[in-house]
């Protein structure tokens, strides 16, 4: 193993449409030794699975290329290794796009490591009787109609992937702050079973997973809580030592802030239970946490504590499930609420009388009840308000409907409506979970390019 | 007096499940939260978006407490109509509940405009539930 003391991993994406820019910046000011990239949201593999059967050379984060040809330049030139699972339904696929496109970056010779194994698809076709987590059901229900099955993998097969060598190391389905765990394992040794590092470096994993969450994104307030230069927003990075102490920091001159308000908004981000917050490497403990202020964004990170992991992998299970179809339309000055009401009720009753079914439509209007609905309250009518109606089908012809009957509501609704927009039918790509026996999963890890 | 004033919110989301979290400014703040921010009063503010349950975890440590909302998300990310799928939007929901008796801590409260790191007591999770 390398005698590594410090390693620095920087955060570079959070989601597939994560900002690209702060990601260089961090590369090319803060020092690196890894920077991470986290690309994949529960239904995305569904997504490119889909993609994939269409063409099998695609399947990755549709971002991919844009992303790393932003960020490979950089990195090479300063040794910054990456981590990413922008390979989503086909990281080999991801890979050779990498590869192929790389010496057009004016990047020679490079290796990707591949993680493949994650894709569990035929596995639990052949396990019907696996029950949904969210609901109890077998998975049968769901079999027939299933786009994709991919398991969380950990940190280890990450870690594997970085003892290969490859400057690039493009993953499928790994849990989020594996991929942060990962360079961990590699670089110091840790044992897989050391709890006690494991907690440290997950719970790093677990901050810096969403990027700029952490360093002021998904927070300001003004007048109650301010972030200076929010635009400049700067992506944070964590140095953590051999004996797993963990120090968070960010982008030198960037915007944003780094602090104990900032960081207690992100440990709870997506958490549950704070004593058992389940990855495929351990579960964490978080409420022993404290953050300690250091400097000037600057925090370190005390007091993350682990058990074991559990026997099993979390498996994704993305399936089609039906249509959706949406549209809104604008009203303003005297009355503008009780046009957009009727304005609803008209397209309800239009899309009735074409013999249109919907298991599910809503109206809201935008600007009084769409994001925290209607609780009964009297509330100010707004000058302004938009109607936006969404329905749920089976079929896409009735979701077609949807946004179309909005549409028309300029000639054919109440008064003086205006900013119509037909938003279109979608197919619903939903996603459950199962538990898989660790056993069934067999990950592995290939070599593309190189020298 | 609001949670507004005394504490600041994030929303996750996971499947159809909510988790808002909700950090106090101060000692005070912290104390009229933990004392009157309850699983009860939650689930009632969100009663119009769902039957519940609500589950409340405390941390001491960061003066914060989460509160772990079932069913609110209108079937999930993946598949709801709600024009924010995710809940982002709701943990402002959470800010506009009302608490009784909690002007004391709220006039201790300075808004968070510096950069602040602080002491906080000890104390574990302790999940309670509506």
């Amino acid at each position: 193993m390398p005698a590594a003391s410090v390693i620095r991993i920087g955060a570079g994406c959070g989601m597939s449409d994560d900002r690209i820019p702060p990601a260089v910046e961090l590369i090319e000011r803060g020092d690196l030794d890894y920077i991470c990239c986290e690309c994949l949201a529960e239904r995305t593999i569904a997504r490119e699975s889909l993609d994939r059967a269409r063409n099998p050379a695609r399947g990755y984060t549709p971002s991919l290329l844009e992303r790393m040809e932003a960020i490979l330049p950089p990195a090479l030139a300063r040794g910054v290794r990456i981590v990413s699972n922008m390979g989503a339904a086909n990281p080999r696929g991801a890979a050779r796009a990498v590869l192929d496109a790389a010496p057009g970056w004016g990047c020679k010779d490079v290796a990707c490591a591949v993680v493949l194994g994650d894709d569990v698809t035929e596995t639990v076709r052949g396990l019907p009787g696996l029950p949904i987590l969210e609901d109890g059901t077998p998975l049968e229900s769901i079999l027939p109609r299933m786009a994709s099955a991919n398991a969380y993998l950990g940190a280890d097969v990450v870690a594997a992937g970085l003892a290969t060598g490859a400057e690039v190391v493009i993953t499928g389905r790994v849990a989020d702050p594996s991929l942060f765990l990962g360079p961990m394992l590699h670089a110091f040794g840790w044992d897989y079973d050391d709890w006690a590092r494991l907690a440290a470096g997950t719970l790093a994993g677990h901050l810096l997973e969403c990027t700029g969450q952490l360093t002021g994104g998904c927070f300001a307030d003004p007048g109650m809580k301010d972030v200076e230069d929010l635009a400049g927003l700067g992506y944070p990075f964590v140095d953590v030592d051999a004996a797993g102490a963990i120090t968070l920091g960010k982008t030198p001159g960037s915007g944003g802030r780094l602090d104990q308000a900032t960081c207690t908004e992100q440990i709870l981000y997506e958490i549950h239970d704070p004593a058992a917050y389940i990855t495929p490497d351990c579960v964490l403990d978080i409420t022993g946490v404290s953050f300690r202020q250091e400097a000037t964004d600057r925090v370190a990170v005390l007091g993350a504590a682990a058990r074991p992991r559990t026997p099993t992998y979390k498996v994704v299970v993305g399936y089609f499930d039906g249509y959706v179809g949406a549209g809104e339309m604008g009203y303003a000055g005297p009355n503008a609420v009780a046009r957009a009401r009727l304005a609803g009720e008209v397209v309800r009753e239009r899309l009735r009388r074409r013999g249109f079914a919907y298991s599910e439509l809503r109206c809201d209007l935008i600007g009084m009840t769409s994001l925290h609905g209607d609780d009964g309250r009297p509330k100010p009518e707004p000058y302004e308000v938009r109607l936006r109606v969404a329905a749920r089908a089976d079929n896409r012809r009735a979701a077609e409907a949807v946004g179309a009957e909005v549409r028309a509501l300029h000639m054919q609704g109440p008064g003086m409506a205006g900013g119509g927009v037909n938003l279109g039918a979608r197919e619903v790509l939903a996603v459950k979970s199962v538990l898989l026996d660790r056993t069934l999963v067999r990950p592995e890890i290939l070599l593309e390019g190189g020298r | 007096m609001r949670v507004y004033d005394l504490a600041h919110a994030r929303a996750g989301d996971k499947g159809n499940t909510s988790n808002i979290s909700v950090t106090a400014y101060s000692d005070a703040g912290w104390a009229a939260l933990r004392a009157d921010l309850t699983a009860e009063r939650v689930l009632a503010a969100f009663r119009h978006l769902t039957a519940g349950p609500v589950r409340r975890y405390e941390l001491p440590k960061l003066r914060a407490l989460n509160f772990v909302i079932e069913g609110v998300l209108g079937g999930g990310v993946t598949r709801s109509l709600r024009i924010d799928p995710h809940g982002k939007a709701l943990s402002a929901l959470m800010l506009t509940i009302e608490l009784p008796g909690a002007q004391a801590a709220a006039d201790q409260v300075p808004a968070l405009r510096a950069r602040a790191g602080s002491g906080c007591p000890d104390g574990g999770a302790a999940p309670s539930a509506a």
